[in-house]
């Protein structure tokens, strides 16, 4: 798999398109060449695609494949600190109307999810032979996305009858301990593979009923801005999702001061960064969970790469008592 | 240019002191410049986008919070809200001692009272609305019951409403007259006359409102109720206060401003102080002669400043509502 060329570059270094113009297949200008078309890739916050407030962009390097209007290098937007506290706004109104829907239609949204990855395949498998996958693996990786996408969608019903309990009390009374969403999330995804990687991720704390902010891959960022326009397209609301493109050694710190964001999910192979995430995440209090980086193949296995637990792990407990005989 | 106020005694109008019906004797008396839309709302753009840092951006916030009016205006208004936002302008931030305190209190005048026992001796003052406020749609003799009822009970302030269906039908007589009948209900209390841009539909008829509230009377112009929209913007701010820049130049007599509703968040409190700045300068910027009506507005400050304090982003959580 390419990685990111430079560690620090300027928006001026990186634009480097291809020859201006290409052959047209089709033939239907008669010879002439069709003026090339690239794609400007945007990092997806509240619903939208937006360039980094910051103006930074980083390259990343990829395949060019036959009959692609990209050129071999595509610049990513590199997202700032700006980027984080914005997408935070977005976010927390996101949240309070993603936790209000009841379960069985956030399973019901992230079915259709899976229907739209589903149905743009293709494009996602192009996307990852780019970043330098073979075909068949890039094809088993979506469907394993897709999959992944079924299995948050059958579990969001599901997951109160899971965790919740009605507890043995000595007294006249009933208790209850239910599950709540906690609110923002904020997630380190991992660097491979990028795509069912993110899918890991993200979807868990949105089935219950969280909303996050990812920082995706930074080796294969584009793939995770491919997956963004389904999340668009879908009928995930704007905001409950947000994909930021750039470094996460430079947003995750950002995140642990944030005192609006509630939890922390880092899969990241930096050891210094999961140290400063975990003591400047202390002073708000945040759950806090760094994974040093798993083997990809974690990620394809249906016992380890997915399950309740990654749902749990951003639910709160609300304890309940009330009166028997009321 | 300017139209001279004239004395207004019982249903004394200005059109009779001038011996002329009301359309013929009004149009020409207020023919203010026209405005360019398109200027003024390039020139608060261009304002908008002076960015503020550091010293300068906590100096900003930090005076914001003193030029803030707390509002509370809802049917559900208890003297307990109404107690605790006091204590809130008083002590915008507990762990904070040296920021605030705000410069006034605006509440229904059947809080009056208990905004004036809550705020003793804190020099903060408190702000009635009163003539049928929001919609002013009551005769008279009411509006005026309501606005002596509210000094009674010890307003420093008067926020009156005009008549904008008489302002639209260019009964502008009717409007100047009811504001000077009301500058006299007033008595020592300071009148804010407030214009209710959002309805009045352009620019130019802010103008004239500007200067029909400034010529009858009033101490401050203020953009709206905040129970309309579009309610302040930096477009309708920019044309009134070059409104009271005008009357300034022409009479030494200084207007306070104050745009109300919609002013949200501590960016925009900074972008108008800005254009404060650059159209009245120093002097205005001042709790005497401008202040913010809002009510989510004093939050978002403290949590900026409380930002530029510690160095991290904060949760809305952690800030009381009142």
């Amino acid at each position: 798999m390419k990685t990111r060329t430079e560690s620090h570059v300027d928006a001026a270094d990186v634009a480097v398109p291809g020859p201006l113009a290409v052959t047209d297949p089709s033939g239907a200008s008669a010879g002439l060449p069709r003026l090339r078309v690239t794609k400007a890739y945007k990092m997806y916050v509240g619903g939208a695609f937006v360039r980094s407030e910051s103006g930074r962009y980083f390259r990343v390097a990829s395949e060019e494949a036959q009959g692609d209007a990209d050129p071999a290098g595509v610049n990513i937007p590199r997202g700032s600190r700006k980027d984080v506290r914005d997408a935070v706004v977005v976010a927390k109104a996101a949240y309070e109307k993603w936790e209000a829907r009841t379960p069985f239609n956030r399973g019901q949204i992230l079915y259709r999810l899976a229907e739209v990855v589903e149905s743009r395949a293709k494009e996602l498998e192009h996307s990852l032979v780019r970043a330098g996958q073979s075909r068949a693996e890039a094809a088993r990786e979506v469907a394993a996305t897709v999959d992944r996408a079924v299995f948050y969608a059958g579990f969001a019903d599901k997951v109160s009858a899971l965790v919740a309990s009605h507890n043995p009390v000595s007294g006249p009374h009933f208790g209850f301990s239910v599950p709540e969403a906690m609110g923002i999330v904020a997630v380190i995804a991992p660097e491979s593979p990028s795509l069912l990687g993110l899918a890991s991720v993200v979807l868990p704390p949105i089935t219950g009923g969280n909303s996050v902010i990812v920082v995706a891959s930074e080796a294969d960022p584009r793939t995770a801005i491919v997956f963004s326009e389904c999340l668009a397209t879908s009928d995930l609301p704007g905001g409950v999702i947000n994909v930021l493109t750039g470094y996460g050694s430079e947003m995750g710190p950002i995140f642990a001061k944030h005192r609006e964001i509630s939890a922390i999910d880092a899969w990241t192979a930096d050891e210094a960064l999961r140290a400063t995430l975990e003591r400047e995440a202390a002073s708000s209090v945040k759950r806090v969970k760094t994974h040093p980086s798993p083997n990809a193949e974690m990620w394809f296995d249906r016992r380890r790469g997915q399950g309740l637990g990654f749902i749990e792990r951003h639910l709160e407990t609300k304890s309940i008592w009330h009166p028997v005989g009321v | 240019m300017y139209l001279r106020r004239v004395k207004s005694n019982g249903h004394d109008s200005l059109a009779r002191a001038n011996g002329d019906s009301v359309s013929r004797a009004y149009t020409p008396l207020f023919a203010p410049p026209p405005v360019d839309q398109v200027a003024v709302e390039e020139r608060v753009a261009s304002l908008a986008k002076r960015s503020l840092k550091k010293g300068a951006k906590v100096a900003g916030l930090k005076l914001s919070i003193r030029m803030m009016d707390l509002t509370t205006l809802e049917g559900k208004d208890t003297p307990g809200k109404v107690r605790a936002l006091c204590n809130k302008a008083m002590h915008p931030l507990d762990s904070d001692p040296s920021l605030g305190p705000c410069a006034a209190i605006c509440v229904y005048p059947n809080m009056v009272k208990v905004a004036k026992e809550a705020l003793r001796g804190s020099g903060v003052f408190v702000a009635s609305v009163a003539t049928a406020f929001p919609s002013g749609l009551s005769p008279i003799e009411i509006k005026l019951d309501d606005v002596r009822r509210a000094v009674d009970f010890g307003a420093d302030e008067i926020d009156m409403v005009i008549d904008r269906g008489a302002m639209l039908m260019g009964d502008y007589a009717k409007v100047f007259d009811e504001i000077a009948r009301t500058k006299d209900a007033c008595g020592k209390a300071h009148l804010k006359v407030i214009l209710e841009t959002g309805e009045l539909g352009s620019y130019d008829m802010v103008r004239k409102a500007s200067e029909i509230g400034i010529a009858a009377g009033g101490d401050f112009i203020k953009t709206s109720t905040g129970k309309v929209q579009p309610a302040a913007t930096l477009g309708v701010t920019l044309v009134m206060l070059e409104t009271i820049r005008d009357h300034y130049y022409a009479t030494g007599r200084k207007i306070g401003m104050k745009p109300a509703g919609g002013v949200r968040t501590a960016k925009q409190a900074l972008q108008y102080l800005v254009v404060v700045k650059e159209t009245l300068g120093d002097a205005w910027l001042d709790p005497d002669l401008f202040r913010f009506g809002a009510s989510a507005l004093l939050n978002d400050v403290l949590m900026q400043l409380e930002k530029e304090r510690t160095g991290n982003y904060q949760a809305a959580e952690d800030f009381s509502k009142d």
